[in-house]
């Protein structure tokens, strides 16, 4: 695990900054998860506005508890990937369908635009692209009900 | 934003919540549905601007308000589908609101309203009318008080639906005459099949049952009977095969028509509409769909018209004989029908389920033949065949389970047709017991109902076999629906001899949301050569994107000779630039027509003599049937710096008066560069010349070089001004040539 030598702060316009151990200033840093499915919590890299690496974070669990819901927050509000829990209805089974469905970030529904939309991660994990780009995940096919599984089956 | 108040369209709820809001009677300008928090759970809000004061509604908060003041700004983000808006002022950030990009149209018109109005506010004016309304997305200009765009809304939204194949009637309307005489001929040929079961009713009971009772055998009649049932047949054979003829070829025709259209259209559509679109779906949307619709027309929608036919004429030939019999054979018929529908449905499913499994399959083919080399390279042989056996398995797992439903399906049909008899012959034994019908009349409708039952199967497919035409329709007319973002000019202006000047004045483009170039202006004279120099990103090849027109700039104009480009006709304007691009193609066909491409009726001569200039003469004889060898595709293979000196030589031979080369050198190594480089410098001689390098050193010759970043012009001058401006330019020059004495070096050592 790599030691702290950096400082992050949150200023009046909502954006982090960090000074660095060298005193110099960065605003806007946004940090970005090296392996936001595989291992969400591990390799957090702090990037600056032109798109340069400025930290890297090993483990999020070994981060003073400051630091770190300064950055779980940022990450929170960044980060948009919801996760389905079921399927209500699909519109249809040909494509675009307009899928109603319930995730862990409430009820939603979206435009599917083809089945090439669908794509399996190693794991059986699903990921499906909407309409608007928005990545919405199933993370085990097995664990959706039975209504689900057979409307999705339908596009798989 | 829009000339007649926005609200019009703003969701119900929002109005009776606003119009119980004390304070808020102005007009609502432009508003945004919220559709998540803070936190980014799903949840409604509701952003709005009137002429005097933004308002949010959020998830957590009640109704908050800002009076809009000059020194307010909002700022717009999105990163992974979610966009945010910010307001801020000078010390800080007052609120945020976050949102999915379904919603970013309505955030960018409120946005633009917000500006409109902290501007007026600013400079004390009266807020500036808006300019012509265009979709964000497609820029296409949007129909009047409408906002979303009808193009993109539907290509997303809409579900393909049945009524599309009613828009293939635009491509069998030159038909029409001929598809009357089809549908005249099948109704004929339906009619004449239905005559011999007719006939069956006399034959029996006025020649076999007569016979049976010791009368004997009528022979003039059943000559007439037989000879009627003979030339039905004949009828009905001759007649089919003249529909069928006609109405196959009518839908080939149309098919044909639907797909030479639809590539007319295609290839005049702008590089932002290819950018966007996978080539293998465009190959499959033109050649196999318009082909799936040419066998709907001609194959299934056929039959299933015939049967509708068929169906109708008994039905009224049944009522006609008996219809208490009538009444009792096409009782079980909707139910048989039912039950057909729901097994065919479950077949439906799974079949399509074999069609996405069997892609697997190819998908694994498609990834590793290409990548033979880095699969042998990494020994990786084992693996794949693993990947492959897995998805193999797979599809025999989803082949197995619909086989099981598949088997049942053929004898389930029968079955069912024996039990629609069998019902027949029960009722119909009872009314001949009854003296209500004679044998004749049984048989006949029996001989009807066989008939009947073998086509309510093939009637079941259609429902598929349309939902999946009408796809393919859908996705054909996706392409025709599609307006090119690089519109032709109503009224043409003719360019004549161009000298190859050209003028940039303010110009702004921006891609979707994101601004590329920014107030961007440059005088080119003729003959001038200009490098563009910058960091990649910089927008260096958007630029000269938009001087090929191949994208429309978003503000500002460019002008050849003092004319808008585009008022000019797209291919005269083209006519007139030659284009070297980083990675060349070659069409599949001989390299003296690759090299005619842009000029299909030059000569040899002139071919010979562009390949000369080009440096490419030499190799090219080199080559076992000279200019006659067959490059591209499968063809011979030609090395990278070939390849690119026989896309010079098609430069040159089109003669152009513009010059653009696009990091032309930068694929090929230092030896091959200086080949490349001296037939470049046949090629710029005299014209009016815009080079993109990477390489600074290769620009050595440029009048001016135009060093540009984040869109915008930072520098302009020769190479030994800006080297002594020691500004932009000089910084690259000195990370280029500390990266080339590090080379040297570790070369060196």
């Amino acid at each position: 695990m790599s030691s702290i030598n950096f400082s992050l702060e949150r200023n009046a316009f909502g954006q982090l900054v960090l000074t660095d151990a060298d005193g110099v200033r960065h605003e806007g840093i946004t940090p970005v998860r090296a392996n936001p499915i595989s291992a969400p919590l591990e390799g957090i890299a702090l990037m600056s506005t032109d798109g340069h690496e400025v930290a890297w974070i090993e483990l999020l669990a070994g981060l003073p508890a400051e630091l770190r819901a300064l950055i779980e927050e940022e990450l929170g509000a960044r980060e948009f990937m919801p996760e389905i829990k079921r399927l209500n209805k699909v519109s249809s089974f040909a494509t675009p369908s307009t899928w109603d469905v319930e995730t862990d970030r409430g009820t939603a529904s979206f435009v599917l635009k083809g089945e090439e939309d669908i794509r399996r991660l190693p794991g059986g994990i699903l990921l499906i692209a909407d309409a608007h780009g928005i990545q919405f995940m199933i993370r085990k096919l097995a664990d959706l009900d039975r209504h689900s599984r057979k409307l999705l089956d339908r596009f798989l | 934003m829009l000339p007649v108040p926005a609200d019009h369209s703003l969701p119900e709820r929002w109005r009776t919540e606003i119009a119980t809001r004390p304070g808020c009677g102005k007009p609502v300008l432009a508003w945004l549905e919220l559709d998540l928090d803070a936190r980014l759970r799903f949840a409604s809000g509701l952003v709005l601007i009137t002429a005097s004061e933004l308002l949010a509604c959020t998830p957590e908060a009640s109704w908050q308000s800002w009076p809009l003041r000059g020194t307010l700004a909002l700022r717009h983000t999105d990163h992974a589908g979610v966009g945010c808006l910010e307001l801020l002022d000078t010390n800080g950030r007052i609120a945020h609101w976050r949102f999915t990009l379904s919603q970013n149209l309505a955030a960018l018109r409120v946005i633009s309203e917000f500006e409109r109005q902290t501007e007026a506010l600013r400079t004390g004016q009266a807020p500036k009318t808006p300019d012509e309304e265009i979709c964000a997305t497609c820029k296409a200009p949007l129909p009047p008080g409408e906002d979303e765009c009808p193009i993109c809304a539907r290509e997303l939204h809409e579900a393909p639906s049945t009524w599309t194949l009613f828009r293939l009637w635009r491509f069998a309307k030159p038909y029409r005459w001929q598809l009357v005489a089809g549908f005249a001929l099948m109704t004929g040929a339906t009619a004449a099949t239905l005559v011999p079961p007719y006939l069956t009713m006399p034959l029996m009971d006025k020649v076999l049952i007569p016979y049976q009772n010791g009368k004997p055998i009528d022979t003039r009649m059943e000559i007439m009977l037989l000879a009627g049932l003979f030339g039905a047949a004949m009828l009905s054979w001759l007649l089919g095969w003249a529909k069928t003829y006609i109405l196959a070829l009518v839908s080939e025709r149309i098919s044909a028509d639907l797909r030479t259209t639809t590539y007319e259209h295609l290839i005049k559509l702008s590089l932002e509409y290819f950018g966007g679109k996978r080539t293998g779906d465009l190959m499959a949307r033109i050649g196999s769909e318009s082909d799936r619709i040419s066998v709907f027309l001609s194959l299934h929608a056929l039959d299933f018209i015939t049967d509708v036919l068929m169906i109708a004429m008994t039905t009224a030939i049944l009522f006609s004989i008996n219809h208490w019999l009538a009444i009792v054979t096409l009782l079980p018929l909707p139910l048989i029908m039912w039950m057909i529908h729901t097994v065919r449905d479950r077949l439906r499913t799974g079949f399509e389920k074999i069609d996405r499994v069997w892609g697997e399959v190819t998908n694994i083919l498609a990834d590793t033949i290409p990548g033979i080399r880095v699969v042998k390279a990494f020994a990786q042989e084992k693996r794949e065949t693993q990947r492959f056996r897995e998805a193999n398995a797979h599809n025999l797992a989803v082949n197995d389970r619909i086989n099981k439903t598949w088997s049942l399906f053929s004898p389930t049909v029968t079955l069912l047709t024996e039990i629609g008899l069998l019902v027949v012959w029960a009722f119909g034994i009872w009314q001949v017991s009854h003296n209500d019908i004679t044998v004749g009349v049984l048989v006949a409708f029996l001989a009807y109902i066989g008939r009947f039952y073998t086509r309510l199967d093939s009637m079941s497919r259609i429902v598929s076999v349309t939902q999946k035409a009408a796809a393919g329709a859908k996705r054909i007319f996706d392409i025709l629906d599609h307006v090119s973002s690089v519109p032709e000019p109503v009224k043409p202006v003719p360019l004549p001899s161009v000298q190859g000047s050209i003028q940039m004045r303010d110009i702004g483009f921006r891609y979707g949301n994101r601004s590329v170039i920014r107030n961007l202006s440059l005088d080119i004279q003729p003959g001038e050569m200009i490098g563009l120099v910058g960091h990649s990103g910089s927008g260096k090849s958007t630029l000269v994107n938009l001087i090929c027109r191949f994208y429309d700039v978003s503000e500002g104009a460019i002008m050849i000779d003092g004319v808008d480009i585009r008022s000019v006709a797209i291919a005269d304007f083209r006519r007139n630039i030659g284009l070297v691009l980083q990675e060349p193609f070659l069409f599949f066909g001989t390299i003296a027509e690759n090299i005619a491409y842009g000029k299909p009726d030059a000569t040899r001569a002139e071919i010979i003599a562009a390949a000369r200039a080009a440096h490419a003469h030499e190799f090219i004889l080199r080559l076992p049937q000279g200019y006659d060898s067959i490059v591209g595709e499968r063809g011979q293979g030609l090395s990278g710096g070939e390849r690119q000196r026989v896309s010079i030589a098609r430069a040159l031979l089109i003669d152009p008066r513009i010059l653009i080369m696009d990091e032309a050198t930068s694929a090929v190594d230092t030896e091959t560069e200086k080949e490349i480089q001296r037939a470049l410098d046949n090629l710029v001689q005299g014209r009016t010349t815009i080079a993109i390098a990477h390489r600074l050193s290769t620009l050595r010759k440029a009048d001016r070089l135009v060093v540009m970043d984040r869109g915008q012009i930072v520098e302009v001058g020769n190479h030994d001004q800006l080297m002594a401006a020691e500004g932009a330019y000089w910084r690259l020059y000195q990370a280029q040539l500390r990266n080339a004495e590090q080379n040297l070096l570790e070369g060196g050592e």
